[in-house]
């Protein structure tokens, strides 16, 4: 056999190879997370963990379930399509635990003006103000409540 | 103690049997989402949008972005008759606390929402070097926060300028859709916050959502038509002169 008289130098080699490709597959295995490729190429397990995030808002549907009386007075007026958090602010520690989280008491001097007070670049059907000429520095309550903004000329007979 | 061949033989498949359920992670958070029965975009009307920025803020809020950084903002374009290439833009922290009044009464004012367009084939996913960013099988563009290295390569990437690098973690950040409320029967955020239904959510591939019927009887554009980015953000009333 002399044509393999020198091959004790090649099995080393292969052995040198398959030792290393056997360590690649051992860290592959145990580097690459295992959802790694189940959609494409990225770990599909981060698309639960983004849907596990906590929620701020709780949306309209959940305070609808308690405040039924406003959801009447609102959706007869012109906010009814305005959700309650937008001007109550981020609610959902409240509707989980409505006993001890209390909403803030709010200014309609600030919430009013943000969406009514007059500028060229809202749409022209939008009903605006200029603050300082359309209410002399009388709270917008005096005039309007904000669940059904429209002045009713019945003293009392609006909410 | 000692273990004969064939206990050993039964032991190992339950062993892999639990380490695969060790592996497994968490469980899903919403049982009931079915993401290959959706594919997920917006709409925003322009001709609606009163720039309050309620959008801003409740996403503010909703995910917890650092202050001066914006998964959502509105800007506001003034385009004169004589100079319609080179509108006038500005936004005044996001217009996050709405806009001072516009001033100039020639030509049009008007606000523009921004957010990213949640394209099909986005530039920002394919540049990613580990992974870290993709297109879920919803139609949902999200960032992996575990894996992300903070490169920059897609902030680099996105035409639309829609990702940021969080200044504390360090990593990608973007708008997610609200993916935690999406997949639990919720609108987004600044959908629901939108006090005149100028932002709407919309699921493609549920036939009954009225994104349909809308796309169908107006002329409805995306940003950057051009890029073939396949953006799934619809503007109804988009200006020529909007970037």
């Amino acid at each position: 056999m002399k044509a393999f008289k020198d091959a004790g130098h090649l099995f080393r080699l292969a052995s040198v190879f398959l030792v290393g490709g056997v360590l690649f597959l051992a860290f592959r295995g145990v580097l690459v997370p295992r959802s790694f490729g189940q959609y494409g190429h990225y770990r599909a397990d981060a698309i639960k963990e983004t849907a596990a995030l906590p929620i701020s808002y709780a949306g309209h549907q959940v305070c609808e379930g308690c405040h039924a009386d406003v959801l009447e007075v609102k959706s007869k007026g012109v906010h009814k399509q305005v959700a309650c958090e937008a001007c109550h602010g981020p609610l959902a520690t409240h509707a989980d635990d409505p006993a001890s989280v209390q909403p803030a008491k709010l200014d309609t001097a600030v919430l009013c003006v943000r969406c009514h007070e007059a500028n060229l670049a809202k749409p022209k059907n939008f009903p605006q103000v200029v603050s300082a000429e359309h209410s002399g520095g009388a709270p917008c309550e005096t005039c309007h409540q904000p669940h059904s903004p429209a002045i009713v000329a019945v003293a009392g007979g609006n909410q | 103690m000692s273990i004969t061949r064939r206990q050993l033989l039964i032991l190992l498949p339950a062993a892999a049997v639990a380490w695969k359920s060790i592996l497994a992670g968490t469980p899903e958070a919403s049982p009931n989402y079915n993401m290959t029965e959706h594919w997920w975009g917006m709409l925003v009307d322009i001709t609606k949008c009163i720039g309050c920025g309620s959008c801003v803020r409740a996403c503010q809020m909703e995910n917890q972005v650092p202050d001066g950084y914006f998964r959502t903002w509105v800007e506001r374009y003034h385009v004169s008759d004589y100079d319609i290439e080179n509108p006038k833009v500005d936004s005044p922290d996001g217009g996050k606390n709405g806009f001072p009044p516009a001033t100039a009464s020639d030509g049009k004012n008007f606000f523009v929402p921004k957010m990213c367009n949640h394209c099909a084939d986005s530039p920002c996913t394919q540049v990613c070097p580990v992974g870290a960013t993709f297109v879920s099988p919803d139609g949902v563009v999200l960032v992996d926060q575990k894996y992300c290295l903070g490169c920059r390569y897609c902030v680099q990437a996105c035409p639309y300028g829609c990702r940021f690098v969080d200044p504390k973690k360090k990593t990608a950040q973007k708008c997610t859709l609200c993916y935690h409320r999406i997949t639990k029967g919720l609108t987004t955020a600044c959908c629901e916050n939108c006090p005149t239904g100028a932002r709407q959510l919309a699921d493609l591939k549920n036939p009954n959502d009225p994104i349909h019927e809308f796309l169908k009887t107006h002329s409805v554009q995306v940003l950057k038509p051009y890029l073939a980015t396949r953006s799934k953000l619809f503007y109804n009333g988009l200006d020529g002169s909007v970037r």
